[in-house]
């Protein structure tokens, strides 16, 4: 009897904290739900910020956000799978993959201001790219690589050995059997990764601060050069730093729950097309 | 023809095969048997070179396939693979389509002629017995066949290439009484076409499928000769003791 007690009390106890967590979860969402979207319409997603930002909308941001995504991963995609088809398939157990495998962990674990530093450093100053949308997709790229390699190495461990052997045995080269048999099965887990770093990669604001986020644009972007107003930094100043922030108080709400919905709608693409991939 | 001579192979410093020598004849299904880690599939991955995909491992003593030191600097590994094909213990098919799993090793061979293809693969999955299970689903995935069939389709796949040699590294294990005996009556058949080597660890299906047994125990070939022989009347006191179920 006593140990059933004690069971139920541990079972309890657990339900509990993670009912927590679900609850804190459902809170933060609910808060930025209800106070975001009250200013949500059309024309808050479809014009320029009016009236010192406390009224008119985000669209600079969300361009803008879109920019940096595409540009990071551009530069962040085939380096980081490029290299975990190194690490994995090529590499063995050399002590150059286990050199990659240590420098990508400590990638992972630098906070990401100092990505932004490191990339005004390197990209602004040193090789003249200025703030622009091509250093801050280059910081955001850094940022996103170990994600991806990691992710990309998990995607091919997790492919059966037998798969390669087979396609070995029937005289394939390696590299046809990495590009035949190994990278389509492992492309849905590999697409899965990409997607939940497009997801990092879209609410950073550190590692744009110097590199590309621009306080106020009249204009959109129109190149590679130009500077760029960002959802996560437009956040940041309509909370911090506008005119009126009283009044600019609904908008940062509307701009943090635009920008929860794309990092949602990136997480449901992901397990979407990963259930549409595996089905396969 | 298979020749081996004076083989010995080593896992790092494991001693895995002493000292074997081995004529393999054309056209004729030769049979592996011995207690597991005897060496018997270590020495069947060695006519396709399959052992070069493990690392630190040394061969001493020369290989030769149709007269040809297979591990001379000059060969190309991949043009061996496609002479000297492998069917696995588990049925490993591709996730593709039936048709595609057939059609992989010509399209590696950089074989591009569609009508070709077709007929290649609806040759080969006759030849491999399974052409009228799937005629009408060659394009949906093979990994809806059952274990038998993928088996057979791994057949199909090897025979599609047009390999000389066709080592199967204990192929039935992994399959029901039914498919394997699906398995050994395509042996059967394929023996007039293409030299058969089979690791397994059932001795009647050796004693089934077989012309010639190897019986290998503790990285030595104890004693190869005439299947026949070998089951009614063994020369070694340990090949007697094992295929009369002594130990094993």
């Amino acid at each position: 009897m006593n140990k059933k007690i004690s069971e139920f009390v541990a079972f309890s106890i657990f339900r509990l904290f993670g009912i927590i967590v679900v609850g804190i979860l459902c809170s933060i969402l609910g808060f930025i739900i209800y106070n975001g979207i009250k200013v949500i319409n059309w024309e808050f997603l479809t014009t320029f910020p009016k009236e010192g930002m406390t009224s008119g909308g985000i669209f600079p941001a969300i361009v803008g956000t879109c920019y940096l995504i595409i540009g990071s991963m551009l530069f962040a995609f085939p380096l980081g799978v490029m290299s975990a088809i190194y690490t994995n398939e090529y590499g063995g157990q050399s002590w150059i993959v286990r050199l990659i495998r240590m420098m990508t962990n400590n990638l992972a674990s630098i906070p990401s201001i100092v990505f932004g530093l490191f990339g005004m450093a390197l990209f602004v100053n040193k090789l003249k790219f200025g703030d622009s949308i091509l250093a801050g997709s280059l910081t955001l790229g850094l940022l996103a690589l170990p994600l991806i390699i990691r992710t990309t190495e998990e995607a091919l461990k997790a492919v059966p050995d037998a798969y390669r052997s087979g396609s070995l045995a029937l005289g394939a080269t390696k590299l046809q059997t990495i590009f035949r048999v190994v990278l389509p099965a492992a492309l849905p887990n590999i697409f899965t990764g990409l997607i939940l770093s497009i997801g990092r990669v879209s609410g950073e604001t550190a590692p744009i601060l110097f590199t590309v986020a621009a306080y106020f644009l009249p204009k959109l972007p129109s190149g590679i050069f130009d500077q760029a107003m960002t959802l996560p930094y437009h956040l940041y100043v309509l909370a911090t730093s506008g005119t009126d922030l009283e009044a600019s108080r609904p908008m940062a709400y509307g701009t943090a729950f635009v920008l929860i919905v794309i990092v949602l709608i990136m997480n449901l693409i992901a397990s979407f097309l990963r259930r549409r991939l595996e089905r396969k | 023809m298979i020749e081996a001579k004076n083989i010995n192979f080593y896992y790092g410093s494991f001693h895995a095969l002493k000292n074997i020598s081995m004529q393999i004849k054309a056209n004729t299904v030769t049979a592996f048997i011995g207690p597991s880690g005897c060496g018997k599939s270590t020495f069947l991955r060695l006519f396709n070179r399959m052992n070069d995909l493990i690392e630190h491992t040394r061969l001493e003593g020369i290989c030769s396939v149709n007269g040809r030191n297979i591990y001379d600097k000059s060969v190309n590994v991949d043009e061996l693979r496609k002479k000297v094909g492998m069917v696995f213990q588990k049925p490993n098919p591709f996730p593709k389509s039936i048709f595609e799993n057939v059609a992989y090793g010509l399209r590696v061979n950089h074989i591009g002629d569609k009508k070709y293809i077709a007929q290649r693969v609806e040759e080969s999955l006759k030849s491999a017995a399974l052409w009228d299970e799937v005629k009408d689903k060659l394009h949906q995935s093979a990994f809806q066949l059952s274990g038998g069939q993928q088996q057979r389709l791994c057949i199909a796949r090897t025979l599609a290439i047009e390999p000389s040699v066709i080592l199967m590294d204990e192929p039935a294990s992994a399959l029901d009484p039914i498919s394997t005996s699906k398995i050994e009556e395509l042996i059967h058949e394929l023996k007039s076409k293409y030299t058969i080597v089979i690791v397994t660890h059932n001795m009647q299906q050796a004693a089934r499928v077989s012309d010639t047994t190897g019986f290998f125990m503790l990285g030595e070939l104890i004693e190869y000769s005439d299947t026949k022989k070998m089951f009614l009347n063994p020369e070694k006191e340990q090949t007697q003791n094992y295929i009369t179920g002594k130990f094993g």
